[in-house]
């Protein structure tokens, strides 16, 4: 491991593998947070329950252990929104999560990781599923920060694109010849 | 700018304002003739365009609800997306990579050179490359592609390291930074590349070409262009003859006009092309504009694509620079040893972090997907660009059911791969693989095709009326007022990106209509 992948890690405040969430009520509503207070979500319509499962849901699909609770939080929260908005969808999380958690007769959230893959297995093919997997593809991965820990940079237009920020930096193979790559302007 | 009477009927139409419309539209107006340019989306100019992939996707791409069927993997992972194409002023020109290839002479006479190949409704094309060259001398030119007119290749990025490297490693002779439409150097008032990353969500730097900040303006600067942005033509419309009159239009309020017209040029790309023929039928037509023969939205191509995604010990950071930053061309040739017929273009492509996500493997999630997308950084990528089979049953039509805001069927997109293109991809998915190899990839990811950004053949050309739907100069077999000027048009798809093609039709066209106009022909 380099340098660089270090300083990200240390960056993303430690590793969020197995790391503990609780739920609580305050006078304004539930809400999700992490055991150390590092953050907490407010629920809008799913239960805590609903939504601890949820987190640990998308975590499954999708599991970076250099990243903590709180960016896939941010996809349990975008479902939140839609359950909200949507009562189909709030029924769907929380029947859906409840199928997770009756899989093997115990939370979801405290089956091994190979038990957690043949639980979400089983219901590969339900919408419920299908629209959760979705929904971690669209906003985990379109998070600016998670970007920085998968070592993507964004939008290069207002620093004047990469020309002159190492768009043909590699130096670990040989500089193909003039003819197939000539200098730039 | 113009600004024409609706029941003006001197006026070209022209429908769509991507690279065959946009063209068209300048050209003609050049010659001093009136054109109603009616374009479906926004004018949206580049320095609004977003580096980012998710909202410049909202921004710039034509969502409209679609259906698939068919084989294709598309159909599963993305029913409701069948292409990744533009609703814009500039249309797919904003969002295309820039690579500008000529397409090879035997392409043009795919049937002969082929042969019969079952389940393919192959056509040599009714021109040749010989007729074409001055045209795409014209194109290339216009268009500012790199390695013609004096200008120099693009300098090459990361990704096209990787790939060069590679690609010499194991014999491949013809690597390059390829012949770009986007400048190397400051050209027609137009910067150099910056290398942002971002070609496809829409050049914001403007040095790749779009016709959106060149033959738009252009053409409006002759006076002549009457430019109306988020008019969504509904229907042609013809009289007692058959010749076509006008169209029918919804406007940027949703109200209907009838726009008259003394020749109609349909570039809608090919999935909107046909569906609009088809839309329009009438008792006179029973089965749609130009579609005697019943080709139209049929033979629809797409190219057989796919990507080889390779992860590295070190850091790629593939998507810095151009997307489309070189190519390999060792493969475009027809060698039937390889065990299929054509052949195809590989050529670097990169995709950010979001989109990646999205494309690698649709619907894949797991450690081992999860493991791949922490690769990223020291990933590179290539696209595979090969000439698939035209098959009659791959196409177009009208949804039985569905319908749109404005009461007309939404189109279906029908298509499955023919055992030609499945041979090809393997070939070339193989090569691609053995290209990375080479460079010490340790894992080497084989992505299948994304939603269709070359979308072709749905009106074809044809030398014969009952094989197609236009002739040699993109105008109907049947209603000599009606032309088609995008991609729908190609009789076969070539291994080559097709827009310096329909660029290169569309200046030939706008001869054609000013010399049939001049002689009162049409």
């Amino acid at each position: 491991m380099d340098q660089t992948e270090l300083t990200r890690r240390d960056f993303l405040e430690g590793t969020g593998k197995a790391a503990g969430v609780m739920v609580v009520t305050l006078a304004t509503g539930t809400a999700l947070m992490a055991s150390d207070g590092a953050w907490a979500m407010d629920l809008r319509a799913l239960s805590g329950e609903t939504a601890e499962t949820l987190l640990r849901m998308t975590r499954a699909l999708y599991p970076h252990d250099m990243l903590s609770d709180q960016y896939y939080a941010v996809v349990v929260s975008a479902l939140d929104d839609e359950a909200k908005e949507s009562g189909e969808v709030a029924a769907m999380m929380k029947d859906g999560a409840a199928s997770l958690d009756a899989a093997f007769g115990m939370p979801f959230s405290q089956l091994s990781e190979g038990n957690q893959v043949l639980a979400l297995q089983s219901l590969e093919t339900t919408p419920f599923f299908q629209k959760v997997r979705a929904k971690v593809v669209g906003v985990l991965y379109n998070n600016p920060r998670v970007w920085q820990a998968f070592g993507y940079e964004g939008a290069s237009f207002d620093e004047g694109g990469y020309i002159e920020r190492g768009f043909d930096d590699l130096a670990w193979l040989p500089n193909p010849p003039e003819d197939a790559s000539p200098a730039k302007a | 700018m113009a600004n024409y009477e609706l029941n003006d009927d001197s006026v070209v139409v022209v429908i769509g304002s991507g690279a065959g419309g946009g063209t068209l539209a300048n050209e003609l107006c050049q010659k001093g003739i009136s054109v109603v340019l009616l374009e479906a989306g926004a004018r949206v100019e580049n320095d609004a365009f977003i580096n980012d992939e998710w909202n410049s996707f909202l921004q710039l791409a034509w969502l409209d609800k679609r259906t698939t069927s068919g084989n294709w993997r598309v159909a599963k992972d993305f029913p409701n997306l069948p292409a990744w194409i533009c609703k814009t002023v500039g249309g797919t020109t904003t969002h295309w990579a820039g690579a500008s290839l000529r397409f090879q002479e035997h392409e043009f006479k795919a049937r002969t050179t082929y042969g019969e190949i079952q389940g393919a409704s192959l056509l040599d094309w009714p021109l040749t490359l010989a007729e074409l060259e001055p045209y795409y001398a014209k194109a290339e030119d216009k268009m500012g592609v790199t390695r013609t007119n004096g200008i120099p290749g693009l300098p090459g990025n990361n990704n096209f390291k990787v790939l060069y490297n590679g690609a010499t490693r194991i014999g491949y002779q013809k690597v390059n930074t390829g012949h770009m439409a986007i400048n190397s150097r400051p050209r027609h008032d137009r910067n150099s590349c910056l290398q942002l990353g971002f070609c496809f969500q829409g050049c914001k730097s403007g040095a790749k070409w779009s016709t959106l900040y060149t033959e738009i303006p252009a053409a409006e600067a002759t006076g002549r262009l009457d430019l109306r942005p988020q008019s969504m033509v509904l229907q042609i419309q013809h009289d007692d003859s058959g010749k076509v009159t006008g169209v029918l239009y919804a406007d940027q309020d949703g109200k209907q006009q009838l726009q008259k017209a003394r020749v109609v040029c349909v570039a809608c790309n090919s999935i909107e092309s046909p569906r609009l023929l088809l839309n329009s039928a009438s008792a006179k037509y029973p089965d749609g504009l130009a579609n005697g023969s019943g080709q139209v939205g049929r033979n629809y191509m797409r190219h057989v694509t796919g990507s080889v995604y390779a992860i590295f010990d070190r850091p790629v950071r593939m998507y810095r620079g151009t997307t489309m930053a070189g190519i390999i061309q060792d493969e475009n040739g027809h060698n039937p040893e390889r065990g299929f017929a054509g052949g195809y273009e590989l050529e670097t492509l990169a995709l950010g972090l979001p989109f990646m996500a999205a494309f690698l493997e649709p619907g894949a999630w797991g450690r081992q997907f999860a493991s791949m997308m922490e690769g990223y950084e020291n990933m590179a990528g290539m696209w595979i660009v090969g000439e698939d089979m035209p098959q009659s049953q791959n196409g177009v039509t009208l949804h039985v059911s569905e319908k749109d805001d404005h009461g007309l069927p939404i189109p279906n997109v029908h298509f499955d791969d023919h055992v030609n293109d499945v041979a090809m991809r393997n070939h070339a998915f193989k090569q691609g693989r053995a290209v990375y190899d080479a460079v010490g990839a340790h894992t080497v990811w084989e992505t299948p095709p994304y939603p269709s950004t070359h979308n072709l053949g749905t009106n074809r050309m044809s030398e014969k009326p009952e094989d197609g739907v236009v002739n040699k100069w993109g105008q109907s077999h049947e209603i000599k007022n009606l032309f088609i000027s995008d991609g729908s048009q190609f009789t076969t798809g070539a291994a080559e990106n097709p827009t310096l093609t329909i660029v290169t039709l569309a200046i030939r066209q706008a001869d054609y209509l000013a010399e049939q106009m001049g002689k009162n022909e049409i």
